[in-house]
């Protein structure tokens, strides 16, 4: 590990160890009964962070094969949560056995096989097309659409866009080779300290309601103070990626947006069934699709632009 | 020897369901007991059992239907790993036939219930679409009229006809939920109608919670 990596890890885990200790602080501090269970929560989060950090670092250290089998898991997690939450029929049931059992595990797989090609088309075009054929084998035609286009919407966000979390890992950048678990490891710190600091900003000063039919606890301070501390801590990592310092920054700040319009697209969904989590998995966060639902919105569009600027529009000019 | 094996099947099962499991105003004790759940999945009883924490597990036996759980592989799984009571599901069409197998079924959880354990019992008898519980057989009734000490807790498992429904051989990883809620506790002269109206209802209140 070089220097700037091993200030990093001393960076993350600092901070951590920090916040667990503002968060024991406040909650001698706090007496309120609502002030107290915000603090309970706060240090659920922590605590769930440490247990997070932890899984990633161990994930990280295994190399490749052990990002692609956490992340694998976190799609197979989050589709559990998303199918179970949505209506499903009996004549669904064949259908979302592929799903879970052949097109999640394929997917990691073809990245582990360094397949680009396939693995970007995998879910798009066959699971795609192969999603009816299945349902309209099963002869039920009630509500055929909705049946397909749910089924089709939980393969596109949590198995085929989380992926390319770590498809990241596969991406060779003239001049970065053997690096790329780096821009994985920025894409994971912009996103998610891009939550923690609007949870923050949100918590200080939020009182303007960005969405209130959507969501209620995000408000225009949270969003804009998260956006933009996530987007300069983002700048302040540019050397562990190819980019340029400014460029870190416009990555970082198209992380953070769409990272922000998957959380609320999520919030959406929650509220259409009438929920507030998709699950209870992470204590004090919900469940992982809760966890992970910036990074489903946010990964393909850094990993195309990317490949775009660093690798195709690289060796045409 | 059979129970780490039992242990094993139940840690799976209880994954592959992700069953949250939640107690309502019930806590686990070691205490006689009759659970009674909605039953629309074959892996209801490993559930549920699962569900139960791992002291109470060995004093606890499932009850299923004889006709399908006595042969082969589902036998050995049913009575050789999780000491499933296997009772017959009557469909002679003479009456007095009927009677003295619902008679010998009943004889064979009294003896159970004698020696100390609990029962996992599915009233309605037979799986549902997991939509509606179904009306309960009167089995339950007989049985706290034979052992009104004991105390009769209502469990509803939900989703696990997703999981699992009626027919498929292959399981979806539907995240299901394990609901136990407080004991009936039945009047002095309650009827067979009453007793098992507010069992069901006892049932049915879980369904939201």
């Amino acid at each position: 590990m070089d220097r700037p990596m091993l200030w990093l890890v001393e960076g993350v885990v600092g901070g951590l160890i920090a916040a667990s200790l503002v968060g024991f602080f406040l909650s001698l501090r706090v007496k309120s009964d609502s002030g107290k269970a915000t603090i309970q929560n706060l240090n659920a989060r922590i605590r769930a962070w440490w247990i997070m950090i932890g899984v990633f670092s161990i994930a990280m250290l295994v190399g490749p094969v052990g990002s692609l089998a956490l992340f694998g898991f976190i799609s197979f997690l989050a589709l559990r949560e998303y199918v179970s939450l949505i209506p499903t029929v009996p004549a669904d049931h064949r259908t979302l056995f592929w799903s879970f059992f052949v097109f999640t595990p394929l997917q990691y797989w073809i990245l582990a096989m360094h397949w680009y090609g396939v693995a970007s088309i995998m879910i798009p075009v066959y699971a795609f097309l192969f999603v009816p054929v299945r349902l309209v084998l099963s002869g039920e035609t009630a509500g055929f659409l909705d049946r397909a286009a749910r089924i089709h919407w939980g393969l596109m966000v949590c198995v085929y866009c989380i992926s390319y979390a770590p498809a990241l890992l596969i991406l060779e950048i003239p001049g970065y080779r053997q690096q790329s678990a780096k821009l994985l490891l920025f894409l994971v710190i912009v996103v998610q300290f891009s939550d923690v600091f609007q949870y923050i900003w949100g918590k200080l000063l939020g009182k303007r309601r960005i969405a209130p039919l959507i969501s209620p606890n995000k408000t225009w301070e949270g969003f804009l103070g998260g956006v933009a501390s996530a987007s300069l801590l983002g700048m302040g990592l540019w050397w562990m990626t190819p980019f340029s310092p400014l460029q870190a920054l416009g990555m970082s700040l198209v992380i953070t947006l769409l990272g922000f319009a998957g959380g609320l697209i999520m919030s959406a969904i929650k509220r259409d069934r009438g929920v507030k989590d998709f699950g209870s998995i992470i204590e004090g966060h919900g469940g992982i699709l809760d966890r992970v639902d910036s990074i489903c919105f946010s990964a393909p569009v850094f990993f195309h632009l990317t490949r775009f600027f660093y690798i195709t529009h690289g060796k045409t000019t | 020897m059979s129970g780490w094996l039992a242990n094993a099947v139940a840690a799976g099962a209880r994954g592959l369901a992700g069953a949250s499991i939640r107690w309502l105003d019930c806590r686990p004790e070691s205490r006689q007991r009759v659970y009674f759940a909605n039953h629309t999945s074959h892996l209801d009883f490993v559930v549920l059992w699962s569900a139960l924490p791992q002291a109470l597990r060995a004093q606890t036996r499932p009850v299923a239907a004889k006709d399908y759980w006595q042969s082969g592989l589902r036998r050995r799984l049913a009575v050789g790993v999780f000491h499933a009571i296997l009772v017959e599901r009557s469909a002679a069409a003479d009456r007095d036939a009927q009677l003295q197998s619902a008679r010998r079924s009943l004889d064979l959880l009294v003896e159970a219930l004698e020696r100390k354990e609990s029962l996992i019992l599915f009233p309605e008898g037979t799986r549902g679409r997991g939509d509606e519980v179904g009306p309960f057989k009167s089995g339950l009734y007989y049985l706290w009229l034979k052992r009104p000490d004991v105390q009769f807790v209502p469990v509803y498992l939900a989703n696990l006809n997703r999981v699992l429904p009626k027919g498929e051989v292959l399981p979806v990883p539907f995240i299901s939920r394990v609901a136990f809620g407080p004991p009936l506790q039945p009047g002095d002269n309650e009827t067979k109608e009453s007793f098992l109206r507010e069992a069901r209802n006892a049932l049915c209140a879980l369904q939201h919670a």
